[in-house]
């Protein structure tokens, strides 16, 4: 079955089967980053720059990756800054005072034990959230905004407030850093991995359509994807790779391994941060949960229409509980990023992340009507959100103005799905 | 024989409205059975209670002579009840393979949605439906009333029900669809299945059906063999419960009383 010629850019796009939204959100991202390059003198568009966003952004990711389940839901999850900041401070206090007396420092179990915690505090609090709101029918929205109060009282509660610090060598690699990168080889590994990836899955969609005799995309847009997609990869190793670590760091390093500091100054490249290869995997995995699972398809089927989704004998309070958990294992691993990163567990983590986590799904094309809404388009949100803060922060706007700016963006994004949604309706 | 299904005393109320009382349906292999009755008589609700969307307040249902236990449309699908609904119930965001598979996706062997072979065989059923039909990739609700239709009816005829239900699956097809859906009625009959065939088209009930009942009010006014009745007395029982003498009188039939009362 052959595709008609057709010309017009629309016809191309949709014979290719490409998002539109998704271009646009692309787009809506470069025009950012010129931007703000542009205003800040030429410092936002640099490798260091780019790469501490990426790790900045990656506990966000993670979450908004949950939150695309739950809006799809037509639920809300006000929680997770608050669940992020309970978990972190378990984890905290279990790494940083509670382990070490019995089983010593530098023990090499510390950081399995506190993640493994932090994983099975999340799962319960979200699992808990989940049945409430399943089961005992109070809205999600009641249910995460109690949760938002809880659970940061009860991340004071364990410490009375206290901060805790220092954190386990190992679970800091987490949180990035220049110990905490996967350095040059390693970057140019992962990103040729995801470039054979982004193939694959392109090699197989069509002989999955040949062995159906389905129609097929046209084959100038599947080298377009592909090209797009490895570049993309091998650009962000590039310029992972081309933020050095700091020279007395890497000269301290050399000593220690006992290398010879070459003429000119040693070089060690950061490659991609741990948190971002994190949050690249719990990427792909979310993306195959949401798509190739019957668990993916039915949280989709419930978003659409949850009359017909009972009727068709889904049991969509299991699902309802389950995605519900799901978020508050993001939670946990998003506790561990940060709490990773800033070397400490304190009271006030996570504030406002819910903001920036649904405001990063929202951006990323999930649509508040429910039914609507993709894996990496929460993630590039993510990326977008983390994007505008940095830039604020680089150009010197202040803290209150910064947040006047998060909000009308919020609000503006909103409303760009309204307009959207009934353009397409 | 035994019945396929037999509903016996049925009733349910929402707070203080008895959408249906006392009712008693069945429905043998190989038959049609048409339900009658004006909007609002509780059609839509007694079916709902057979597919496992409601559950009854009292009253017994009965599959192969056998008391079935239904709490829930898995219940009822798990006995080969198979319904398309009055509202169709499908999810507007997702395409029409998804929809036909809701709940009973296939899987390849690593455990992930076999969307190849669902999209296959729901080309192959939709083709019989509807030869027209090509819009498989978009979402439902892209999709116009008929097709929409079409999507719901081969839904329910995907897994080889035993009992079809349903409710008014014409009300938005074109004269071609409709034919279509008629011979396939006839031919499912054929093939032994037990149809309950809710309908507003007292000529398509007369086309089709073995039998018919006729709800008022949420109780049934009686029920007759089509060849026993005219399509006038019909009529007559729709709009004024008035149970002719070729029709089994039930509950909800207007005495004499009641009839002399409006006649005056
Ligand atoms: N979920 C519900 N909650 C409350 N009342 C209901 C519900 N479902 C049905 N009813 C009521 O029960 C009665 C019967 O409704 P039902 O949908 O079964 O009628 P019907 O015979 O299918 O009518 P139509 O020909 O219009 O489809 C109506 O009075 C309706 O208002
Ligand atoms: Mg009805």
């Amino acid at each position: 079955m052959a595709t008609p010629p057709r010309s017009t850019p629309r016809a191309l796009i949709s014979s290719a089967e490409i998002d539109t939204r998704m271009i646009g959100m692309v787009a809506a991202l470069f025009v950012i980053w010129i931007g703000f390059h542009i205003a800040s003198g030429g410092v936002f568009l640099t490798a260091r720059n780019l790469w501490n966003l990426s790790v900045q952004a990656s506990s966000i990711a993670v979450m908004s990756t949950g939150m695309v389940l739950i809006i799809v839901t037509r639920h809300i999850d006000l929680s997770v800054g608050s669940v992020l900041g309970f978990t972190a401070m378990m984890m905290g206090v279990v790494q940083a005072e509670f382990l070490p007396p019995l089983i010593g420092y530098d023990n090499g179990m510390t950081w399995i034990l506190a993640l493994a915690l932090g994983m099975v505090i999340g799962i319960s609090v979200g699992a808990f959230h989940g049945y409430v709101i399943a089961y005992l029918g109070v809205p999600a929205f009641i249910v995460t905004l109690g949760g938002l109060l809880a659970w940061r009282g009860a991340a004071w509660w364990v410490t009375s407030g206290r901060t805790v610090a220092p954190m386990d060598e190992t679970f800091r690699l987490i949180g990035g850093g220049t110990v905490g990168s996967i350095g040059e080889t390693w970057t140019w590994i992962v990103a040729g991995i995801i470039c054979l990836g982004i193939i694959g899955v392109l090699v197989n969609g069509r002989m999955q359509r040949s062995r159906f005799g389905f129609p097929k995309r046209p084959i100038w847009a599947e080298a377009l994807l592909a090209i797009c997609g490895c570049g993309f990869a091998l650009g962000a190793a590039a310029v992972a790779n081309a933020y050095p670590w700091p020279r007395r760091v890497a000269e301290r390093y050399a000593e220690a391994q006992g290398i010879a500091i070459p003429e000119g100054g040693l070089t060690i490249s950061h490659g991609f941060a741990v948190p971002v290869i994190i949050a690249l995997v719990v990427g792909v995995v979310m993306t195959l949960i949401a798509t190739r699972t019957r668990f993916g398809r039915y949280v989709f089927a419930i978003g659409g229409n949850p009359e017909a989704a009972d009727l068709a004998g889904i049991d969509t309070r299991w699902i309802t509980l389950k995605i519900f958990a799901l978020m508050g294992a993001l939670c946990a691993i998003g506790a561990a990023i940060s709490t990773a990163r800033l070397n400490a567990a304190t009271n006030a983590q996570g504030t406002l992340d819910e903001l920036f986590v649904i405001a990063a799904a929202v951006i990323g094309g999930t649509s508040l009507g429910g039914g609507v809404g993709t894996i990496v388009g929460a993630m590039l949100g993510a990326v977008v959100m983390q994007s505008l803060q940095s830039g604020m922060v680089l150009i010197g706007i202040d803290t209150p103005l910064q947040s006047i700016v998060v909000g009308i963006v919020l609000v503006f994004a909103v409303w760009l799905d309204t307009v959207y949604r009934r353009r397409s309706a | 024989m035994t019945a396929l299904v037999e509903m016996k005393d049925i009733s349910i109320s929402f707070g203080g409205v008895h959408a249906v009382e006392d009712v008693s349906v069945d429905l043998h292999p190989g038959e049609v059975v048409a339900l009658l009755g004006h909007n609002g008589a509780g059609k839509s609700t007694l079916i709902k209670i057979l597919s496992g969307a409601y559950r009854r307040d009292q009253g017994t249902i009965m599959v192969d002579g056998k008391e079935a236990t239904i709490d829930n449309p898995r219940d009822a699908k798990a006995y080969g009840i198979e319904t398309i609904y009055q509202t169709l119930a499908l999810a507007d965001n997702v395409d029409a393979t998804a929809n036909l598979f809701l709940g009973r996706e296939l899987l390849t062997r690593w455990g992930t949605l076999d969307d190849g072979a669902m999209e296959a065989e729901t080309r192959r059923v939709m083709n019989r439906l509807n030869p027209n039909f090509k819009r498989f990739k978009e979402p439902v609700k892209a999709l116009s009333g008929g097709q929409r239709q079409s999507v719901a009816i081969a839904r329910a005829l995907l897994f080889n029900a035993r009992i079809l239900i349903m409710d008014e699956p014409t009300a938005a097809l074109g004269p071609q669809e409709t034919t279509q859906v008629a011979e396939l009625t006839q031919q499912l009959k054929a093939d032994g299945l037990g149809i309950f065939l809710i309908s507003h088209d007292i000529h398509d009930v007369f086309d089709l059906a073995d039998r018919l009942s006729v709800m008022k009010n949420g109780k049934l006014v009686g029920s007759a063999r089509v060849e026993d009745v005219t399509k006038d007395e019909v009529l007559g029982m729709i709009i004024l419960g008035k149970c002719p003498p070729g029709a089994i009188p039930g509950p909800g039939a207007a005495t004499s009383e009641e009839l002399a009362g409006i006649a005056s």
